[in-house]
């Protein structure tokens, strides 16, 4: 009976988790050339079951090789496998040539949550200084490879001074079916594709997909009622609000820094043209006056800008506009295509949708040097987004004729794959820090 | 006779395109391949209504009729909402087929091939649709009777990814309705 009943809750437990695994998997696809080698150490486990709910040092390792900085060595090459910092012998990694050991720990308490150690070393530091983190978390069940993301921010934290961002979310578009039956979801995951939760799902297309500053609410254009329309909807209560639905485009929304206004396209007067929503007083702005297109404007981080898309010299280029109306500058001269642009969170650098010689690539444009610098191999990418840190872009790709989504570094080194086991993704969207 | 040739002469390189869509489809699995492709044959999926006029007959997948009303589709250039000269005709019957039936609606949805930005691509179908709308409307249509949409790169009718599916996804759908 008592075997029984324990079969019946793995079963359960089974049908809990298997959504879960649903999600998007990661191949590398781009190398590792010049990532700083790391140790990280698979950690213990003291618990009821064989093995733990989630294998912390394998996510640790694997957030440190997607951020295309680090190399942690193969399991097969770890010399020792020590799992607390009595057991760690300093001069066992130098010889293996990697700067930084992590090693941990999980158990199950008392109470049922889960206490997580983790340890940082610098394997050249004399062993009185060698250690750089000690960290303990006790946490519920469910907040184990969220837990896992935040060690991952701390080590990357104290190892390059800049600010992780694995213990973050990124929303997409799937779709699926055939003919003219197809079924499209808006869905939210961590960073690393697992833990989809759906958030819309309609036969009719969705798009454009943008997180509010804080990370609660999404902006999208849902077409279910046979034509775009701009939706805002809170990720925790599900509500939400049709905010554009004027005849023509209701298109491409995105929050002002300050998460007061909304940038979107309306085609109101017949025209693509780049107007601004008043959250609080519902009240529309249009900001450019031009015949030709104007669409996908993003703020600058100081909110005083949008950064959009025009054909107005002829071809799709980016330009810049006062968010408030004004004079339009035109940022980039590279190729007759350049579209979807997102700005890096320090303002500094803004990526797009680069067309060249047949193929569209993700490209990178830095303000201050000037320099335009492709980073993808296309054929068919598209809706690039920064992470946070500013360190890698987002965006969707063509890969064996299917959309899928893929990571790049802002240096072009390092990429991956986040592919789901049928179907089309697409639109990605990299939210924000965490609370 | 030259509208016949071209006529005959573009649902030939359609059909032609269309069967190494549908190969290509076939083998790499895109959603929507078949299907989609039998939907882009000269519109013949399309469901038109006609409410109360007996002006427009159905029409099957060959050619051989090549009444200007039983052209549904309007294709363009890379980047391009200029309408050209070989499709003028074809959106001159319709906008005279609406004028004599002011009962009648269409709606246009624009499209594009799959290239370059998902929020580009929708406005660049939405001046797609505009731009036939402009040219029913000149010829006298009522606007009431035009209604435009935009589904951008979202609504393929061919998932291959190469030009001979392109221009066929490059295009402006004339459905009627009923009213």
């Amino acid at each position: 009976m008592g075997i029984l009943r324990r079969y019946v809750v793995a079963l359960l437990l089974l049908c809990a988790v298997s959504p879960v695994w649903a999600g998007l998997t990661i191949q590398i696809t781009r190398g590792v050339a010049g990532a700083v080698p790391i140790a990280v150490v698979p950690f213990s486990w003291s618990g009821p079951t064989p093995a733990p709910p989630q294998d912390i040092g394998a996510i640790v390792a694997a957030d440190l090789a997607r951020s295309g900085r680090f190399a942690p060595l193969a399991d097969k090459d770890l010399v020792a496998h020590p799992t607390a910092p009595d057991q760690v012998k300093l001069q066992n990694w130098r010889v293996l040539g990697v700067n930084d050991l992590v090693i941990g720990s999980v158990r199950v308490l008392p109470s049922g949550r889960y206490q997580v150690e983790v340890y940082l070393y610098d394997v050249y530091q004399p062993p009185a200084q060698a250690q750089l983190l000690g960290q303990r978390f006790v946490v519920a069940p469910a907040q184990l490879r969220r837990t896992a993301h935040r060690i991952s921010d701390m080590i990357f934290k104290q190892l390059t001074g800049l600010p992780g961002a694995f213990d973050t979310r990124i929303a997409y578009v799937t779709m699926s079916g055939t003919g003219k039956v197809h079924r499209y979801a808006l869905k939210v995951a961590d960073s690393d594709g697992y833990d989809p939760r759906t958030v819309l799902e309609s036969p009719e297309p969705i798009m454009s997909p943008a997180w509010s500053p804080h990370g609660r609410r999404l902006a999208y254009v849902s077409f279910e009622h046979g034509r775009p329309e701009v939706y805002i909807q809170d990720l925790a209560t599900g509500a939400r609000k049709l905010v554009a639905s004027f005849s023509g485009l209701n298109s491409a929304p995105a929050w002002s820094p300050n998460g007061k206004e909304l940038a979107l396209t309306l085609s109101r007067r017949g025209n693509p043209e780049i107007y601004t929503l008043n959250l609080e007083t519902g009240k529309f702005h249009r900001v450019t006056h031009n015949p030709a297109i104007d669409t996908s404007a993003v703020w600058t981080p100081d909110g005083r800008n949008l950064v959009f898309t025009s054909d107005r010299g002829g071809g799709p280029q980016i330009y810049e506009v006062p968010a408030a109306g004004g004079p339009v500058t035109r940022l980039t001269f590279d190729g007759s295509y350049n579209a979807a642009p997102a700005v890096s969170p320090d303002g500094q650098r803004i990526a797009m949708v680069h067309g060249q010689g047949g193929g569209y690539r993700i490209a990178v444009l830095d303000l201050k040097s000037g320099l335009f610098q492709v980073l993808t191999d296309g054929p068919l990418d598209d809706s690039p987004s920064f992470a946070p840190n500013g360190q890698m872009i987002l965006y969707s790709a063509q890969y064996q004729g299917r959309r899928v989504l893929a990571t790049v570094t802002v240096d072009g080194r390092a990429g991956q794959r986040l592919s789901s086991q049928q179907g089309d993704v697409q639109s990605p969207a990299w939210g924000p820090y965490r609370k | 006779m030259t509208r016949r040739i071209v006529s005959i002469g573009l649902a030939a390189v359609a059909a032609l395109a269309l069967a190494a869509c549908a190969g290509t489809g076939g083998a790499g699995g895109g959603p929507g391949a078949a299907g989609g492709a039998g939907a882009g044959a000269g519109g013949g999926a399309q469901s038109y209504g006609a409410g109360g006029s007996g002006s427009i007959q159905g029409q099957g997948m060959g050619g051989a009729q090549q009444n200007p009303l039983e052209q549904r589709t309007i294709y363009f250039a890379f980047d391009s909402s200029a309408i050209e000269a070989k499709y003028r005709p074809i959106i001159a019957a319709h906008a005279a087929n609406l004028v004599a039936h002011p009962n009648e609606s269409v709606t246009l949805e624009g499209n594009t091939d799959e290239r370059g930005s998902a929020e580009y691509n929708l406005a660049l179908g939405e001046r797609r649709a505009e731009a036939v709308k402009q040219m029913m409307l000149v010829q006298g249509v009522a606007p009431a009777q035009i209604r435009t949409i935009s589904f951008g790169k979202e609504r393929p009718v061919c998932t291959a990814h190469d030009e001979a599916c392109w221009k066929l996804n490059r295009r402006v759908d004339i459905v009627y309705s009923k009213q």
